[in-house]
């Protein structure tokens, strides 16, 4: 990765931060919808029209004048490329691109509408970030003279073209000058440099009250009369900062609160096993099969339990048909649930039932639930079963119901690699 | 000897009358030589007692109950309230702060570090179960009940550092079984923000006698290994590491951009990536092996080159 330099201050040269994108955890927004949060942190935009039908794209283009581009609205990249951005001079031109773009679909995704702008008369792009730096801690703001491409890109062929600053605390609201500096170690100076100012430093203030992962205006463009706008610009929203964010998101930009955008469709067990989840409050299961597609059903735990335990069936030749995660101690019925949505996938011939050691699960209810999938969907749970290998809490109880039905299980002197290997064996037998 | 935690240790418990604190407050008076925990904190429920513990209103009056300063607390309160209750320990004299609460905005995490740090405090978390010294103290949920916690956790002198807390227990328990007890085990927090990352515990370990080589269990996606690497680089260590990668499995194209296990595990750049972290940790010396079975020779191979 890319040294870059740091803004005056002097702060030692740290690795260019990894700038979400996205992320499964992150909201993220169509351009029409980050043009409108840009707007209301008070930075300037083109007079712009949000359109879902071509007719509304002309009266657009009436409304604005002039010659206009049509930008297809999906949560992907390669628009250009994939001709989802065109330019017309006349509103039936406008019209007509937008008839197209609508229809066009760009890596897998059909557009939410089209985004029609002036087309503007640009004297130089920029480009204004802000992205979390993790092992800072600390919100990085980011700006460089050469906008309009890939971030990633200047900061690795032109690094002193990209100026970068920590938010001075988190504790107080980010001051203009921290952003003054920033652009200066851009290498800009003059009346762009006192133009650019307040826009980076509003972005870092909507940045910390939107809870923004990134927020990037890339290009941010200089007209011919000397001033600034926004020409495009990408958020991404932290998961857990939803709730709290509920009036931008439901009143001011109208999302659906069931429109999680997530970057692939969700399977049916996926979409099975979120049901299950939300059905009863006892304890968390999440269950995930994208990129999955192999024989050996998992029914596994926890959180860095199920990391380790996938990693050792794959290394040791086996083949997972999904991904679970099981913890907080669930009922009888909700790892049942789980336990069916994983034996009715597809191809899945066995099940192993494994978690790093529990102290808040109950490994009696674990065993319990399994065997109950087992039995409700006909299916023998000594032989569907490959190895059972859950030790902790109540687990001689576990063990007792598990010895009853000839289920193959082992303790904590058996180790998780060990268990994983012994599932593979049996599936492959 | 241990790092941050002695049985002379004081604390409280901030939301003692939620369901899980009322078990992890069980279990912490149950461990070792009994917790000393002098209060909790629930606003509305002061006059209240969970398992002989009084409950009051304010972190104010608990101090006020105590007579003097108290030295930690275990934050379990809701991730809405998570902040303002940590911010109102740190006013209140707490030196050390374990938040247990999962899925609090990040940027609410960054404020409550940045106020640690002007105050001399100490964060452990979010999303994390806390910390514990074998046989003594436990400061959270770490291991459960206390049978529990004694099956897996004996006295030793390795120190264990994880972004699980499944996993802190997993991996202690495997080192108890082949004969290699814990200085202290923590469970560090699974968010992408953290109070304390590996890299900023060292020096604690560095400064503790008992401890002789240090286990940490990895996961990919953020800097922290990178940063532990840097540390270990520039600081001359005396202790052995011996690391495990977990999620490698996430490397693979189709998983990018995908959380797995914890909030905080996301592969994003290039840099993350578990390859690239097992690159990283290796070029400072530090051992990674392919399996947590593997992990007690490989600190046994460390501590005899040590000696």
């Amino acid at each position: 990765m890319p040294e870059i330099r740091g803004a005056a201050g002097g702060a030692a040269p740290v690795a260019f931060p990894a700038l979400a994108t996205a992320a499964a955890t992150n909201m993220r927004f169509f351009e029409y919808e980050s043009r409108r949060i840009v707007e209301r942190a008070g930075i300037p935009v083109t007079e712009y029209g949000f359109c879902t039908t071509s007719e509304q794209a002309r009266e657009a283009a009436e409304r604005i004048g002039g010659p206009v581009v049509i930008k297809s609205q999906v949560l992907t990249g390669g628009r250009m490329k994939a001709g989802g951005v065109k330019f017309a001079d006349s509103p039936e031109e406008a019209e007509a691109h937008a008839a197209d773009i609508l229809e066009l679909e760009i890596n897998g995704h059909r557009p939410r509408g089209v985004l029609v702008d002036p087309k503007a008369e640009i004297t130089q792009e920029y480009y204004a970030g802000v992205v979390w730096d993790g092992a800072a801690k600390c919100p990085l703001m980011l700006f460089s003279d050469m906008g309009g491409i890939d971030i990633e890109e200047v900061a690795a062929e032109h690094p002193d073209r990209v100026g970068r600053g920590h938010l001075v605390s988190r504790l107080i609201d980010p001051p203009d000058f921290r952003a003054k500096e920033v652009i200066a170690a851009a290498g800009v100076s003059g009346r762009e440099l006192t133009r650019a100012t307040p826009i980076l430093s509003r972005l870092a203030r909507m940045f910390r009250d939107c809870d923004m992962t990134l927020a990037e205006i890339n290009p941010l463009a200089r007209l011919g009369d000397g001033s600034f706008v926004a020409l495009d610009a990408h958020m991404e929203m932290e998961d857990e900062a939803k709730p709290r964010q509920r009036e931008l998101l439901e009143k001011v930009l109208e999302i659906d609160p069931a429109d999680t955008r997530l970057p692939y469709e969700p399977s049916e067990f996926e979409r099975n096993v979120k049901a299950i989840d939300s059905a009863d409050h006892r304890g968390v299961i999440q269950g995930r099969d994208h990129g999955f597609a192999g024989n050996l059903g998992l029914v596994i735990g926890a959180g860095g339990g199920s990391l380790t335990l996938t990693d050792a069936v794959r290394s040791q030749g086996g083949r997972p048909a999904n991904y679970t995660e099981i913890g907080g101690n669930p009922s009888v019925s909700k790892t049942c649930g789980l336990a069916k949505e994983v034996l009715r996938k597809d191809g899945v011939e066995k099940i192993a039932v494994m978690m790093s050691i529990v102290s808040n699960t109950r490994v009696d209810i674990v065993a319990r639930g399994v065997i109950k999938a087992c039995l409700e969907l006909d299916r023998d749970p000594a032989e569907t079963i490959a190895i059972f290998r859950i030790p902790g809490a109540w687990e001689e109880e576990g063990y007792k119901i598990l010895d009853r039905y000839g289920i193959e299980y082992c303790d904590r002197s058996v180790s998780m690699w060990e268990a994983a290997r012994r599932a593979v064996e049996k599936i492959q037998a | 000897m241990s790092i941050l935690l002695d049985k002379d240790f004081t604390f409280i418990v901030q939301g003692i009358t939620g369901r899980e604190a009322v078990n992890l407050t069980r279990e912490c008076l149950d461990y070792g030589a009994g917790a000393k925990i002098v209060a909790g904190v629930t606003p509305g429920r002061k006059g209240r007692e969970v398992h002989g513990v009084p409950v009051f209103d304010t972190v104010e009056q608990a101090v006020e109950h105590h007579g003097g300063p108290i030295d930690g607390s275990v934050v379990t309160v809701p991730p809405a309230f998570t902040k303002d209750a940590v911010f109102e320990a740190i006013q209140h004299g707490v030196k050390l702060i374990v938040v247990v609460t999962e899925r609090i905005p990040r940027f609410d995490v960054a404020e409550m570090v940045e106020f640690a740090g002007l105050m001399d405090t100490r964060i452990i978390g979010p999303n994390c179960l806390g910390l514990i010294v074998p046989d003594v103290i436990k400061l959270g949920g770490i291991g459960g009940p206390a049978k529990d916690a004694a099956k897996a956790y004996s006295p030793g002198p390795v120190g264990v550092m994880s972004r699980s807390g499944g996993m802190t227990t997993e991996i202690s328990s495997t080192l108890t079984a082949a004969g290699l007890g814990q200085s202290t085990a923590i469970s560090i927090g699974g968010d992408a923000i953290i109070g304390s990352t590996y890299a900023e515990l060292m020096p604690e370990f560095e400064a503790d006698a008992a401890t002789q080589a240090i286990v940490i269990y990895t996961e990919p996606g953020g800097r922290m290994e990178a940063q532990l690497a840097e540390w270990v680089a520039d600081n001359d260590s005396r202790l052995p590491i011996v690391a495990f990668m977990a999620g490698k499995f996430m490397d693979d194209e189709e998983m990018k951009g995908m959380t797995f296990g914890h909030a905080g595990t996301i592969v994003e750049g290039t840099e993350d990536t578990a390859a690239q972290k097992i690159d990283r940790l290796e070029g400072a010396g530090i051992r990674v092996v392919e399996r947590i079975d593997e992990i007690p020779d490989a600190v046994k191979e460390r501590l005899g080159a040590a000696v």
